[in-house]
């Protein structure tokens, strides 16, 4: 491991490394069972670890309860404060009413599709959290192409929703579902291009060297390529069926999308794995963007696995904010977004960080050059999110400060409303 | 070859789960249950890629396979509405029965026979090597797949779009 | 126990045959076109066996020509798709057994 040594010892007790307890498990059992033992209990431990430990508290507590407190706050209303103390166990009472439904499969659905739908949409989910690096030794899978797997994972859920959507028999969760499908292969792209601009510095794709990369250069990712980021958020946003980007299942649009059909708790597995793919989303920007397990050199007194998991909630909290506050935005309009605006910014940030690449390493030029780099591409970064707009024609709108007629602010006026309406 | 109870193991399942997938492929009689399965074809192959140390081909193979191209005969599926999707085979079935039992009947046999000269230890496959190769020796073919791809993007677009919406763009450039 | 190349190269052929056999038999357009998909995956499986385990000069070179065939496949596919619509557009079938003439 390059950089300064790190505190945490190699003693089975010291939690600030938690593959001491890992390597002590997996040594016994080779010990004590046969060759093939301790190669199949490995990634368990680190699905117990990660999943069980981390994700299915932090889906339950985080998404369920604190995400619907937030927003209650940002909104201006309580959230959940009935059950147990301040609402705390609201997620256990969801839980119990989803169990307790009756899972209803409609007349002339497909019920094999139905059925398979919700498990294509969980394992994913869990799937995305064998390449997160959670410490210099705590990786369960540490892939030489981890980037690229966390793309492919993404591609599966579109399927699900696809699958959900068909079997209902059913023409709204068939639109429903061609809407997400649409929606998400267009991000899917810019996706795409803007995880590439961010291999192009780091030279690999594996997680844990890019979280390497980013310690060793004393450099977060977000403030190298921020366009990149931004592309990365709005377009995580919209594989996850987020607001301002869930028309997927618009509550108040078409009944439920995709989901119409679904009841009890099949719908409890889409809704909760939704969470957990959302932080599964927000771990993962951490890790590629805002330097993992890694903070400028604490991460030798504090647990590495700490700093990732606060990470990964401070990113969750940010999607949990746009939710509450965004409006949602209409089909035509996120196509048009996903197409003409983060596209062309997304190959225009390419093309820059490929010519800052080639002029670093053909140059020369020391280490500190990032920084250079850095100022540049926020500056950069600034220019193409407002200027791209004004080329594309939106223009900022401008809020009234004092009440004004509609007709003089520029809205529409039906004629003959004008007189107030025969009050 | 690969040894070791493990990756044989993998082999064995996937090979299973490849083949009767693309049984079921044959064999369903809904044409969306067919695409289900085609899937499966799909993910059991870059189950394959993985277990010959091809990992960025897996996962390209995954995004590109089951992230797109399985998209897209879904969405041709949706829009075909009135087309029938009971999977029928043409009255060219026993023909083409014959045509792929003969194809495999000639080359298995051919395979097995021959002599094929095998590493012993495993090539290093990076992918770094793989995008110097894209790029150095291959960078004529790489050009020409992206001209291919965009004439196929303009083309499709083409394709489908109705009489209507273009005698709608004819009139908007007469009119401008 | 071990797989050899010869393993890797049955279970290609056995996938190539069925998609010929997919190919050639189906009657919706659609259909044919999953056929046409199984032979390619087929021989991508194939190239990247030869390219792990066959003594080559250089064996990258299998990995790069699955990357033009995946390419081209998806090429394929978009304009192949595109023209089984267009031809339900006309005549609101893709039945392969009544699409046999030009003339409408």
């Amino acid at each position: 491991m390059s950089g300064a040594p790190f505190l945490a010892t190699e003693h089975w007790w010291d939690l600030r490394d938690l593959s001491n307890i890992s390597r002590e498990i997996l040594e016994f059992l080779d010990r004590v069972g046969p060759d093939w033992l301790a190669y199949v209990v490995s990634p368990l431990i680190g699905f117990v670890a990660a999943f069980l430990l981390f994700v299915l508290p932090s889906q339950l507590f985080v998404g369920v309860y604190g995400e619907r407190r937030l927003i209650g706050r940002m909104q201006s209303r309580l959230g959940p404060n009935r059950v147990g103390k301040f609402g705390l166990l609201q997620p256990i009472a969801d839980a119990i009413k989803l169990i307790q439904k009756e899972a209803i499969t409609p007349r002339g659905a497909d019920k094999w599709v139905m059925w398979t739908a919700p498990v294509v949409f969980v394992a994913p989910a869990v799937l995305v959290w064998a390449v997160i690096p959670f410490g210099p030794n705590m990786v369960i899978a540490d892939i030489p192409v981890g980037l690229v797997y966390f793309l492919a994972i993404t591609a599966l859920p579109v399927l699900a929703a696809f699958m959900a959507g068909w079997s209902g028999n059913n023409k709204y969760s068939l639109f429903g579902a061609m809407r997400v499908v649409a929606m998400a292969i267009s991000y899917e792209v810019a996706l795409v291009l803007g995880l590439l601009g961010v291999v192009l510095f780091t030279s690999t794709m594996s997680l844990q060297a890019i979280v390497e990369w980013q310690r060793e250069h004393d450099i977060w990712l977000v403030f190298l390529q921020p366009l990149a980021f931004v592309i990365y958020f709005i377009s995580a946003s919209a594989e996850l069926n987020r607001t301002p980007t869930d028309i997927a299942e618009a509550e108040s649009e078409i009944v439920a999308g995709y989901l119409t059909e679904y009841s009890g708790m099949k719908w409890g597995l889409f809704y909760g794995m939704d969470i957990g793919y959302a932080l599964a989303a927000a771990a993962f920007g951490s890790t590629v963007f805002l330097g993992g397990w890694s903070l400028f050199g604490l991460e030798e007194w504090v647990p590495p696995w700490l700093i990732l998991v606060a990470k990964t909630h401070l990113f969750y909290f940010v999607f949990i904010w746009t939710r509450g506050t965004l409006p949602r935005l209409r089909i035509d309009q996120l196509m048009a977004l996903a197409w003409k605006y983060m596209l062309p910014l997304a190959a225009i940030n390419l093309l820059v960080v490929a010519a800052e690449r080639l002029w670093w390493h053909e140059a020369g030029l020391g280490d500190g050059i990032v920084y250079l780099f850095a100022a540049a591409n926020i500056a950069l970064a600034l220019l193409l999110v407002v200027g791209w707009a004004r080329v594309l024609g939106y223009r900022p709108e401008r809020v009234p400060t004092r009440p004004r007629l509609v007709k003089h602010v520029g809205g529409y006026v039906a004629p003959g409303a004008e007189t107030g309406g025969g009050r | 070859m690969i040894e070791g109870a493990g990756p044989v193991a993998a082999f064995w399942g996937l090979s299973a789960l490849t083949l009767l997938a693309a049984g079921g492929v044959v064999v369903s009689r809904n044409l969306f249950h067919a695409v289900l399965f085609l899937i499966v074809v799909f993910l059991g192959i870059a189950g394959f890629f993985l277990l010959l140390s091809a990992d960025f081909l897996a996962m390209a193979q995954v995004i590109i396979y089951v992230g797109a191209i399985a998209v897209l005969i879904l969405f041709a599926i949706v829009l075909t509405p009135r087309a029938s999707r009971d999977n029928a085979e043409t009255r060219m079935a026993p023909v083409a029965l014959v045509a792929g039992v003969a194809v495999a009947g000639l080359l298995i046999p051919a395979i097995l026979d021959a002599e094929w000269r095998t590493l012993s230890s495993a090539p290093a496959l990076p992918v770094s090597d793989l995008g110097r190769e894209l790029l150095g020796v291959w960078v004529l073919p790489f050009q020409l797949a992206s001209v291919l791809l965009t004439a196929a993007l303009v083309g499709a677009v083409v394709l489908v779009r109705s009489p209507r919406e273009e005698r709608e763009e004819i009139d908007e450039e007469e009119r401008r | 126990m071990s797989v050899t190349l010869e393993h890797f190269l049955t279970v290609s052929t056995l996938l190539f045959a069925i998609g010929l056999f997919v190919a050639l038999s189906k009657r919706n357009a659609v259909a044919v076109l999953m056929g046409v998909e199984l032979m390619l995956n087929a021989s991508n499986l194939a190239l990247v066996a030869f390219a792990r385990l066959a003594e080559t000069s250089l064996a990258i070179t299998g990995h790069v020509f699955v990357v033009f065939v995946i390419t081209v496949a998806a090429a394929e596919v978009a304009v192949a798709l595109a023209l089984a619509v267009a031809v339900y557009r006309n005549r609101e079938t893709v039945d392969v057994d009544k699409v046999t003439s030009l003339r409408a």
